[in-house]
């Protein structure tokens, strides 16, 4: 089931377009990536899925419906990029008076503060405001806020800027527990190593349009170029052979692509066949830092102003 | 609209709850009881310090005999030298010494006045009265008049204004009516002026601190503007109900901290007719006839209706900006400039309260909260008329709703607007388009 059906969603602006025909879904329980250059749409995109703006064509369907601005709102918790808090009033209240707005009771947002802020150790904040907060103690709190209400649908923007190891690694193990009890998260970032640490699913925006859809591992598997590291027991003299060829060597470490036609198993019986130890054989993967910037690359990463005649 | 009042009581509770907002609702109609009070004080105290005059009346203008007058105890000085008598008069109680020579009465000159201290303008015109009062019976004397007939012939009335239709008159009082009327003009204008700034700093410090986009993934950016401004304009009215309340009771105090108040009220109420009552007791007698229920009732609709018009403008003009003030004051030229037409027709408005300005000035809804105020305390039904008060209530309401519907609009757009200041080119489309 589906906790999130977008369907060729627009929006256009006067100088740009901004988000162009895309179509994604997202199943409950799962941590979804939202990746791409500056610019690219994202916010744009989550700010439709959050009922900020509405979308010039397309439709979004949440929790099975089509999505209803005014009141599904209360099912969604969005941390954005560009955020803050009142800078005079009391950490506690605030949390308070946003769970409100998010439709929770009085009393129900009191408590339900109260026991976030003992889980995260931040019992003492409560009188305290948010000048008193360092940026990272900021960033947690904000945390909390955005997900206080237990949202279905949670969205982060850049969660982890400014956070220390300890603090991003809460955080991050919070983010595994949400998804466990079946609340799906939206992540937008630019740090894939953290993208291909957490998330299950990507998609990557550029310039408006969709241009990658699909799990990490199949991504992966999607843009191998058939590379893989060999290490020997000896260092090979001359290698001629016709099913690989050594991309870079080091001592007894080679990284050889295999050509097209041939397998692994043909690079291996090649050694073998020399007569040569191998201590390991493993493939190599790109990062999905490497696949952005081959997807990004080439394309003007600025986007251009130009006049929309939708 | 659950979560309007949501916010509405946030934007409330965190402005009442302030240190100074309490200092400024109390202190203010302290201050301002405070100085009627010294008014007052002054008022009553004013003769109780006498000064003593020496005369050396060498023309025998006062015939030897002269009344004592306002501050001055006057004493005729018989057989003594002007010389040596200066010598020696602050010795005997005087302060100061009026010498008055040899006199032609038809051109006289040379009365000089002998004190150490300067003596005030008020007090040498008192004492240049009594002089020229002597001289004129004089002259009387000299050409046969009876001093005593004249007086009787003299007439010195005032006019009783009473204002009505029909059969029904009231006493009204022009200089009271225009009092109460800049007052009140002046007040609406100031208002305005503040709690429409404290709406436009209150979105500016949540588009700066980046809590609007926070906010507006919860609210609508519609919601959240309205919750502001309703939730600002309570404060206001908070206030006002607090002020009116606390003058009401300070004001039952004045009889308390001033008993004598009272008895000179009273003195001067059945002082013979035909003598003009002291101004305080006119002030006094002029307020009794104003309708006060109806100007309070009338000010707060106007504050209302004019607050809520203007502070969705400033609510506009504050999204649009980004960090600066001074972004700020340039954008809100536009809408200050109304603000302050309006207070240019009050002034007029407060003073010639049927002229065609002052009729256009409170019916146009950019100016009607503060010219109408202006115009109402002097009478509902007379000098304005139903018909315009109604026509005038009607267009502001529309006023407001336009305004607000046009504010709404470009509010929600620029309140999610980073990096720029936002032109009044720009915001006339993001109201207009889509």
């Amino acid at each position: 089931m589906n906790m999130l059906e977008v369907k060729g969603l627009k929006k256009y602006f006067a100088t740009q377009k901004a988000v162009d025909d895309i179509s994604f879904s997202l199943e409950k329980g799962s941590i979804f990536g939202l990746l791409g250059p500056n610019g690219a749409g994202k916010t744009t995109l989550i700010r439709m899925i959050t009922g900020i703006f509405y979308p010039d064509e397309g439709e979004i369907i949440f929790d099975g419906k089509p999505f209803d601005p005014v009141n599904d709102v209360t099912g969604i918790g969005y941390m954005p990029e560009e955020r803050g808090l009142y800078k005079k009033m009391k950490i506690g209240d605030q949390a308070v008076y946003l769970a409100q707005l998010k439709g929770l009771s009085q009393s129900e947002a009191v408590k339900k503060a109260k026991e976030w802020f003992i889980k995260f150790g931040m019992q003492s904040w409560w009188n305290k405001k948010i000048e008193d907060l360092s940026k990272g103690m900021g960033q947690k709190l904000q945390f909390v806020i955005t997900v206080l209400h237990e949202p279905k649908l949670i969205i982060l923007d850049e969660p982890f800027s400014g956070l220390d190891p300890v603090n991003s690694n809460l955080i991050k193990d919070e983010i595994y527990n949400l998804s466990k009890k079946g609340s799906s998260i939206i992540f937008s970032t630019h740090r894939m190593e953290q993208v291909e640490e957490i998330c299950d699913h990507i998609i990557l925006l550029n310039k408006g349009k969709k241009i990658l859809d699909g799990t990490v591992g199949g991504v992966k598997q999607q843009f191998k170029e058939n590379l893989f590291s060999i290490s020997l027991e000896v260092a090979p003299a001359t290698i001629a052979e016709e099913s690989f060829e050594i991309i870079h060597q080091t001592d007894k470490r080679l990284i050889v692509k295999i050509k097209p036609g041939f397998a692994p198993n043909d690079v291996l019986s090649y050694f073998i066949g020399q007569k040569t130890g191998i201590l390991s054989f493993q493939e190599i993967l790109p990062s999905l830092s490497d696949i952005f910037i081959k997807l990004v690359e080439g394309t003007p990463l600025t986007r251009q102003f130009q006049p929309i005649t939708a | 609209m659950n979560k309007i009042g949501v916010i509405l009581r946030r934007e409330y509770m965190t402005r009442v709850a302030k240190r100074s907002f309490l200092i400024m609702t109390i202190m203010v109609p302290i201050l301002i009881f405070g100085f009627y009070a010294a008014i007052v004080a002054v008022a009553i105290s004013g003769s109780s310090e006498k000064q003593n005059v020496a005369v050396l009346d060498n023309a025998s203008l006062f015939n030897g005999k002269i009344d004592s007058t306002g501050n001055f105890n006057f004493t005729i000085i018989k057989d003594q030298i002007l010389d040596t008598f200066l010598q020696k008069y602050q010795q005997k109680g005087y302060g100061s010494v009026l010498y008055i020579p040899p006199l032609d009465l038809n051109n006289p000159g040379g009365i000089t006045l002998y004190s150490e201290l300067q003596i005030g303008p008020v007090a040498q015109s008192n004492i240049e009265k009594v002089v020229n009062n002597a001289i004129e019976n004089k002259r009387m004397v000299a050409a046969n008049i009876d001093p005593e007939k004249l007086s009787k012939i003299k007439s010195d009335i005032s006019i009783i204004p009473k204002i009505g239709k029909g059969k029904e008159f009231k006493k009204g009082s022009s200089e009271i009516a225009a009092g109460v009327a800049y007052a009140a003009g002046i007040l609406i204008y100031i208002t305005m002026f503040i709690y429409g700034m404290m709406v436009m700093r209150g979105v500016m410090e949540e588009k700066i601190n980046r809590i609007a986009e926070v906010i507006v993934s919860s609210v609508k950016p519609f919601q959240l503007m309205m919750g502001k401004i309703i939730g600002i304009g309570a404060v206001g009215l908070t206030q006002f109900i607090i002020w009116i309340v606390l003058m009401f009771v300070l004001q039952l105090f004045l009889p308390v901290l001033f008993p004598s108040l009272g008895h000179s009220m009273a003195s001067q109420a059945t002082q013979t007719p035909g003598q003009s009552p002291g101004a305080l007791a006119a002030i006094t007698e002029g307020l009794k006839y104003m309708n006060f229920g109806l100007i309070i009732f009338f000010f707060i609709f106007y504050f209302i209706a004019g607050y809520l018009m203007y502070a969705s403008l400033f609510a506009a003009v504050g999204s649009a900006v980004s960090e600066d003030m001074q972004e700020a004051q340039q954008l809100t030229l536009p809408i200050t400039m109304p603000i302050v037409l309006a207070f240019v027709i009050m002034t007029k408005a407060a003073t010639d309260p049927s002229s065609g300005l002052a009729i256009f000035g409170s019916l146009f809804p950019l100016t009607s909260p503060i010219v109408m105020m202006a115009r109402i305390p002097y009478g509902i039904g007379t000098t304005v008329p139903w018909w315009q008060l109604g026509l005038s209530m009607l267009f502001l309401i529309f006023g407001f709703i336009c305004t607000t519907w046009l504010a709404g609009k470009i509010y929600r757009t620029g309140i999610l607007m980073y990096g720029k200041k936002a032109s009044w080119k720009e915001m006339w489309k993001w109201a207009f388009r889509s």
